[in-house]
Formats: structure tokens, C-alpha cells, sequence
């Protein structure tokens, strides 16, 4: 099921319309120090109109809730019409505004409760996890809110790429307003939702009948996240490893200036190897610095098994609730038919106390029966109500599902590639270095 | 000779005639210390010329007139020990030779007797080291096959670089070792333990007395030798650094391909590209295997060989001091008039050449070991370079073959363009 098909307004002729986008606002010298964004992306009538960037991050200091004073970030979003621009054209100067993380926490909720079919991209991490050099675990680091500002323009360029996504005006308020904001998504009353859905996905319940397409991707999403964590730990060990192996041919370097001092004839070549030792110890920062990239694209999909697994137990919800509303119907049914026999099946307490304390009169058997009639009506428009639940949640959950599933095969495949990319230039680099080293020792 | 006291006549102990017939290529004084004429044979003006000559020239195979391999590790149970023996094997074209190939079999001890019957014959020529009695890095035991092969590598080459040496390759202890089924009988003879106390205990008074003053070329060589100690100890300690760290990265690197494997278990689409990275990533462990391999079978034995270079020069500096201060004791003693003014006059003398041989031996063998030691070191880093170069060529290789499997061109700026 092709995603265009249902949303009318996208006209694509290619079905491969993807297209890569990249932070065209950086200059040349900004792009060297900052990360490169290559996300590939599906165009929506949103995109079409503007373009998203987050550009910058600062520091901050102010009083928050409890009147204490702390220090926090704050991201700038930027926004600009999408036309091209003319020749010799100067391109127009973006809105923008200024948000923190914990408002972009708070979209996200949002989103996930307004549209609780649709698997809502994730935010980078609060916290950096997995990480190999303990320096930049901390959130204040500069690699560490570099690395979040990318992934909060991830986040943003994902939701605006989203076919349903992208047309609610809650996030594009969040685009364009920078202040009352915060008071539009309150006002949508989403938090009295949000409070009744999270409880009861955390709740436990035994489903007699689930989907079995939702069990199997429920289940792939464990092995998901299983097989990512692991596969982020052991690249954390071996980017640890791989820095020291670097590192200590640093000491070559600072060894054979040491010794060509002392020679005559082998000194020239020892002296130039050993610089060559020194470049080849240094390379490793840059090396890692880009793998740092391959990790963000892979704990994003991490982070994605979350609203994956939180969908399948959607499902399970909503298939309980129907359920127990089957049950339920099933019973006061019961409870009819017994009445309407004489026969007692069912316990239940008026027939207990009639056995008592004797027959009730034909009054009140009618009495009983007409309001048992009404509760099975009752019951019986409330179990068609939840299969129509269920029956529009599975339909629409699983229109994204299969939209998430494409995106997840391409991204991770571009993933591994641009792995592959940085392996050869990891390579490349080495046989420069060594090849000049080569040439210094032919001359010892 | 052995049980010999210690004589007066130093010069019949260093020159000795019954054991070395090299002696007229000592130095390039062509007469003994007796006065009598050195027989100039064409073999030592052969070794004269070598000398002066740039060493690189004895690595070429059109001068190298013998060849020695040792090979076939065997154990030899006795009642009291345990020990290896070395097969080693002589093929030659020397006329002192009786026969071109010989075969005989050696244990360690038997190398440590060659290397102390060269020192006792040139006490100031720079001999080769033989690996260490005992490996004490790595709790590696004796009968470990890594240490045979290291040991026996090392006692290979140890021979080689006596071959290759104008002087001591002609010493008849060589030749001996080369081609007696019975090293026993030989090694009864020769100066015994007695006289080699005997030198101890005089190098142990003259050293407490202190060198009157150490020529200016041997000054520089001191400094030289201690400083190159230490520089080569450090590269030496670098590279078994590097080697640990390279070999923990290669652990960790092996889990990488099974966790990669798991992961295309669960998948579809994404399975191929999974199973082919993780194979692209094991092929990436056995390179960085050979790459360990190639560290510690080709630089590091080599470093640590000039390792015990550093300390054997030490001692050899040692022995030419000794020498000169065994020399000045008995001149200041001629100047003090109470002793027999003659003969301690012949023995002065005597040991004046003494010093003048042991300094001419060691200035000569000086330029050669230099070379001997650029040319092993620089052969050895050139090795390790190219190793490198070919580690990263054959991993780019893996790389980009993955690439070409995903149908992607190698060369492509992943900043721009379209994804095919």
C-alpha cells in the first residue's frame, strides 16, 4: 500500500522521490564544524511550502518552576519559504524562535496522544548512552548538544515529512510561535487523554484474540531492540579500543624525535616518520567523530521500538476493551435467558434473595427484564463501538506500520552504507599515512 | 689450557695461537706482539678490505659464501633435564672447510659457549646477543611452541650475523661449533673458568680505580651506547604496547560479525546488507589478525635484539676500559722505580698494544655494527610500513566491494545527488 495513494494532495510521478536534504544555510566553514544532516525525506504539502532547520544552539540561564536557577539549552528553529531563489537573488531571512528541549518533550506527547495509530518519530536522547569516551556523556558537552541539535532537527524534519503529521497545526504553531504556544497544546485538553492512555499501556491484561500481525511485529520489535543495544555497546568497546591502538602510535612519534637526534645518518628519516606517527595517532578523533553519526542513526531506530511496541500495546487495549465488552454482552445475555426460563445458571444476587426469600411478582420480573433489555442494547451498540475502534485503529495503524517499514529499510541500509563510506575513508587515510611513513624509513 | 694461573704475559693469553688461527686479521698491524711477521694471506687481506667496506655489500649473496639454518626443534629427555636441540646446517664454499655442508645438532648452552669463546678471543669486537636464557614477559614456558619458533629464529639469525662478521666468522670456535659432532671435548679446552675469574677480579680493581682518561671517540661511543639503549628500549616497549592494544581491539572486533548475523535473522529487506557486513567485518579480523602477527614476528624480535645490543656494547665498553686500566696500573707502576725496571717494561709494552689492538678492533667493528644496525632496523620498519599499507588496502577492498553489492559507485558524494 503505496502511502501517496492516501493522501490526495501528493503528486509524485517518481515513486523514488526521495530526495536528500542537507543544511543549506551553513556556510562552508560552519559545515566543517557541524554535523551534516543527510536524512532522506518524503515531500509533503508542508515541506513543499517551507523549509526546517535547527541552526543553532545556546546556553541559557534562568529561574525555572521552583525558582531555582539553572543552565539550560535552547535550539533555534528556523523556517523559510521553500521557492527557489532567483538569480542573483538574495534568498529571504528565516523566522525563527528559540526552544528548549523540554518543549520539544512536550510536542512529542502530544502528537503521541492525538495519534495514537501512528508511530511518532523520537526525540534524540536525554541523556548520551552508549557512549565510548566518557567525556561526552555530558549533556553540556558541545559534541553532546551538537549531536541533539541534528537529532531535534531529525525529529522535526521526520514529523513534517509524516503524511498526517505534517498537517496538524499544533506543530506548526510550535514552528512559528514562540510564544502561547505552550498554552495552544494545553488547550487541546490532550493531558486528561494523555493521563487515562499511558496508565493503562502500562497496565496488565491478557488479550484472548490479538491481531497476529500486531504479536509478530510486536515481537520484531524486541529482537529490534535487543540486537541494537547489543550492536551499540560492542561498537562503544570497539571505538574505545580502536582510539587507544591509535593513540600509542602517538608515542612512535615522540620516541623517534627523541632518537634521530642521536643519529647521523638514520636521523632525517626518523624524525619524518615520526611525524607521520603523530598524524596517524591524531586521525582517530575525526574518525570516531563521524562513526558518532552512525550510532545517532542507529539509536534512532532504537528509540523507535518504543513507539512501535507502544502501537502493538494500543492494539492490545483496544482489542481488550472489545473483549470485555463481547464478555460483558455475552453475560447479561446469559442473565436473560435464565430469567426468562426460570432457570438459574448465572448467580446473581436477585436470584439468590428470590430463593430466599421467595418469588419475586410478575412486576418486578418485568421490571427486571425490560431493564436487562436495555443494558443488552446498551451493551450490544457498545461492542459494535469497539469493533469499529478496533477495526479504524488496525487499518490505520497498519497503513503506518507499512509506511514505517519502508522508511526503516531504506534508512538503515543508507546506514550501513555511509558506514562503509567512512570504513574507506578510515582506510584511505591509513595508507596515506603509512605510505609516507614508508617513504621516510626508505630514507634511514 | 685450562687451570692455567694467571701469567704476567697477558700477550700470550690474548693472542692465542693454538686455538685462533685468525689472528694475523686482529688488526691492521701486520705484526704480533712477538715481533715476528704476520703471514699476509689472502684470506686476511680479503677480511682487511671488508672491513672498510660499506656492510650492505656482505648482505648481497654474490659475497655471502655460507649459509646456516637452524631448523627441527627436538626434545631430549634425560634423567636429570629436559632440552631442545636445534638441527643447524652449514653449506659453504670456504677453503677452510673440509667439506661443503655440514650437519650437527646444538642446545642453547651449546650457543652460549660460541658467544663466550668470541668474547674471550675479542673481548672488544661487537658480537651479536643471543636471545634471553629466559623469557620472563608473558609467563611463556619453555617448551611453548611460539618460544621455540622465537628462540630458534633468533639463534638462526644470531649465527647469520656471526657469519657475516670479517672477524669472528673465521674463528675457529665457529668452525667448530659449525662442524664437530662433539662439542664436549672442545669445550674442555680453551681459557677456563680460572682465567675468566681472574679478569673479573681485575676489571672489578681497575673499574673501583677509575680510567686516567678515556679517549674522546670512545667518550662520544658511551654517550652513543646509553643513549641508543634507551631509545631503542622505548620502541621496543611501544611496540609490545601497541601489539596489546591491537589485540584488544581485536576482541572486541569479533563481536561485532555474530551481532550483525543475529540482527539480519530478524529481518527482511535488511537481511542481505546485515550478512554482508557482517562478513565485510570478520574479513576486517583476520586482516587485523595478520596484522598483530606480522608485529610480533618482524619488528619486535628485532627491536628486542638491539635491546640486548644496547647492554652487550655496554660490556664491550666495559672491556676496552678494563684493558686500557690494566695498562696504565702497570705504567704508573714503571714509574715508580722500585720494581724491575726490564721486565716490567716488556709487559708495559705488551700491554700498550694490548690497548692499541682492542681500540683498533672495536673503531672497526664500530662503523660495521652501525650499518649492521640501520640496515636490520630500517628493513624491519620499511616491513612493518608496507604491512600497514597492505592492512588498509585489503580492508578498503572489503569495504568497497560491499558497496558495489549494494549497487552503489564507490566514488559517490554522499552529500549531494540522488540515491540510486
Amino acid at each position: 500500500m503505496r502511502v501517496e495513494e492516501e493522501a490526495p494532495l501528493m503528486m509524485m510521478a517518481d515513486s523514488e522521490d526521495v530526495a536528500v536534504i542537507t543544511n543549506t544555510d551553513l556556510t562552508s566553514a560552519e559545515s566543517e564544524s557541524k554535523i551534516i544532516n543527510t536524512m532522506v525525506e518524503r515531500e509533503t504539502d508542508l515541506l513543499r511550502k517551507i523549509e526546517i532547520n535547527v541552526a543553532e544552539a545556546e546556553k541559557r540561564t534562568g529561574k525555572n518552576t521552583v525558582n531555582i536557577q539553572e543552565t539550560y539549552t535552547v535550539y533555534l528553529i528556523e523556517t523559510r519559504p521553500a521557492e527557489s531563489v532567483p538569480e542573483g537573488g538574495t534568498p529571504a531571512a528565516p523566522d525563527s524562535l528559540w526552544r528548549r528541549y523540554s518543549e520539544f518533550e512536550l510536542l512529542r506527547t502530544y502528537l503521541l496522544v492525538t495519534y495514537p495509530y501512528i508511530i511518532i518519530p523520537p526525540l534524540p536522547e536525554k541523556r548520551a548512552e552508549f557512549m565510548w569516551h566518557k567525556l561526552s556523556a555530558d549533556n553540556l558537552d558541545p559534541d553532546f548538544v551538537e549531536r541533539r541539535r541534528v537529532g531535534l532537527e531529525n525529529f522535526l524534519l521526520r514529523v513534517a515529512s509524516h503524511p498526517i503529521l505534517s498537517t496538524d497545526k499544533i506543530f506548526f504553531r510550535f514552528l512559528t510561535e514562540e510564544k502561547g504556544w505552550r498554552e495552544a497544546v494545553l488547550e487541546t485538553g490532550f493531558q486528561d487523554k494523555a493521563d487515562s492512555r499511558l496508565k493503562s499501556l502500562s497496565a496488565m491484561f491478557r488479550v484472548k484474540n490479538p491481531d497476529t500481525r500486531f504479536t509478530a511485529l510486536k515481537q520484531y520489535s524486541d529482537e529490534l531492540n535487543t540486537v541494537v543495544s547489543h550492536l551499540l555497546r560492542v561498537r562503544a568497546r570497539v571505538a574505545d579500543r580502536l582510539y587507544g591502538v591509535y593513540k600509542v602510535h602517538g608515542n612512535y612519534g615522540r620516541v623517534f624525535s627523541e632518537w634521530s637526534a642521536i643519529e647521523k645518518e638514520m636521523g632525517d628519516g626518523l624524525q619524518s616518520a615520526g611525524h607521520h606517527m603523530d598524524t596517524y595517532a591524531a586521525s582517530i578523533d575525526d574518525i570516531l567523530e563521524e562513526e558518532e553519526h552512525y550510532a545517532d542513526q542507529l539509536k534512532e531506530y532504537l528509540f523507535y521500538t518504543d513507539a512501535v511496541r507502544s502501537i502493538c500495546r494500543k492494539h492490545e487495549l483496544i482489542q481488550y476493551e472489545l473483549e470485555m465488552a463481547a464478555q460483558d454482552l455475552a453475560h447479561k445475555k446469559q442473565q436473560k435467558e435464565e430469567l426468562v426460563t426460570g432457570t438459574v445458571r448465572i448467580f446473581s444476587l436477585k436470584g439468590m434473595t428470590s430463593k430466599l426469600f421467595g418469588q419475586e411478582s410478575q412486576e418486578q420480573r418485568e421490571s427486571r427484564l425490560a431493564a436487562l433489555g436495555q443494558s443488552i442494547q446498551e451493551g450490544e451498540e457498545m461492542v459494535k463501538e469497539k469493533n469499529k475502534e478496533c477495526q479504524e485503529f488496525m487499518q490505520a495503524a497498519w497503513e503506518d506500520i507499512e509506511r514505517f517499514k519502508e522508511q526503516k529499510d531504506k534508512d538503515l541500509r543508507e546506514a550501513l552504507i555511509s558506514y562503509a563510506i567512512m570504513q574507506i575513508s578510515m582506510c584511505k587515510k591509513g595508507i596515506q599515512v603509512w605510505s609516507n611513513a614508508k617513504e621516510c624509513f626508505n630514507k634511514m | 689450557m685450562s687451570g692455567q694461573t694467571v701469567s704476567a704475559d697477558f700477550s700470550g693469553h690474548m693472542l692465542d695461537l693454538e686455538e685462533d688461527e685468525d689472528l694475523e686479521v686482529f688488526s691492521k698491524n701486520t705484526s704480533l706482539a712477538d715481533g715476528s711477521p704476520v703471514p699476509n694471506s689472502p684470506s686476511s687481506m680479503i677480511n682487511q678490505y671488508r672491513l672498510e667496506e660499506d656492510t650492505a655489500e656482505q648482505q648481497n649473496g654474490n659475497t655471502k659464501d655460507i649459509f646456516i639454518t637452524v631448523d627441527d626443534p627436538e626434545s631430549h629427555v634425560t634423567a636429570i633435564e629436559t632440552f631442545i636441540v636445534y638441527r643447524v646446517l652449514t653449506k659453504t664454499t670456504r677453503s677452510e672447510f673440509d667439506t661443503s655442508e655440514y650437519e650437527v645438532r646444538r642446545r642453547y648452552q651449546d650457543f652460549l659457549w660460541l658467544r663466550s669463546r668470541l668474547e674471550e678471543s675479542h673481548p672488544t669486537l661487537i658480537i651479536h646477543p643471543l636471545p634471553e636464557k629466559f623469557v620472563m614477559r608473558g609467563m611463556v614456558e619453555r617448551f611453548n611452541e611460539d618460544f621455540i619458533q622465537t628462540r630458534r629464529k633468533a639463534l638462526q639469525r644470531f649465527l647469520n650475523k656471526i657469519s657475516e662478521h670479517p672477524i669472528l666468522s673465521y674463528c675457529q670456535s665457529f668452525k667448530v661449533f659449525l662442524t664437530a659432532q662433539e662439542l664436549t671435548s672442545h669445550k674442555k679446552q680453551g681459557a677456563g673458568f680460572l682465567s675468566r675469574m681472574g679478569e673479573t677480579m681485575r676489571a672489578v680493581a681497575n673499574s673501583v680505580r677509575g680510567l686516567r682518561s678515556r679517549p674522546a671517540e670512545f667518550i662520544l661511543m658511551q654517550e652513543y651506547v646509553e643513549a641508543f639503549g634507551n631509545k631503542i628500549s622505548s620502541v621496543d616497549r611501544v611496540t609490545q604496547r601497541i601489539i596489546r592494544e591491537q589485540r584488544e581491539y581485536l576482541d572486541e572486533l569479533k563481536q561485532y560479525s555474530p551481532t550483525y548475523t543475529q540482527w539480519a535473522g530478524s529481518e527482511e529487506e535488511l537481511a542481505e546488507p546485515l550478512k554482508s557486513v557482517a562478513s565485510c567485518v570478520e574479513r576486517c579480523s583476520k586482516e587485523t589478525e595478520e596484522r598483530i602477527h606480522h608485529l610480533s614476528d618482524v619488528l619486535l624480535p628485532v627491536l628486542h635484539e638491539y635491546v640486548l645490543c644496547a647492554e652487550s656494547l655496554k660490556a664491550v665498553m666495559k672491556r676496552r676500559d678494563n684493558i686500557q686500566a690494566e695498562f696504565e696500573v702497570k705504567n704508573e707502576a714503571l714509574a715508580s722505580k722500585k720494581v724491575d725496571q726490564e721486565a716490567l717494561q716488556e709487559e708495559v709494552d705488551g700491554l700498550a698494544d694490548r690497548v692499541e689492538q682492542a681500540n683498533n678492533a672495536l673503531k672497526g667493528d664500530w662503523s660495521h655494527w652501525q650499518n649492521s644496525m640501520r640496515t636490520d632496523l630500517k628493513s624491519a620498519f620499511i616491513s612493518t610500513a608496507e604491512k600497514n599499507v597492505e592492512y588498509y588496502e585489503k580492508c578498503l577492498a572489503v569495504w568497497e566491494s560491499f558497496l558495489l553489492s549494494q549497487k552503489v559507485e564507490p566514488s559517490d558524494d554522499r552529500n549531494s545527488g540522488d540515491v540510486s
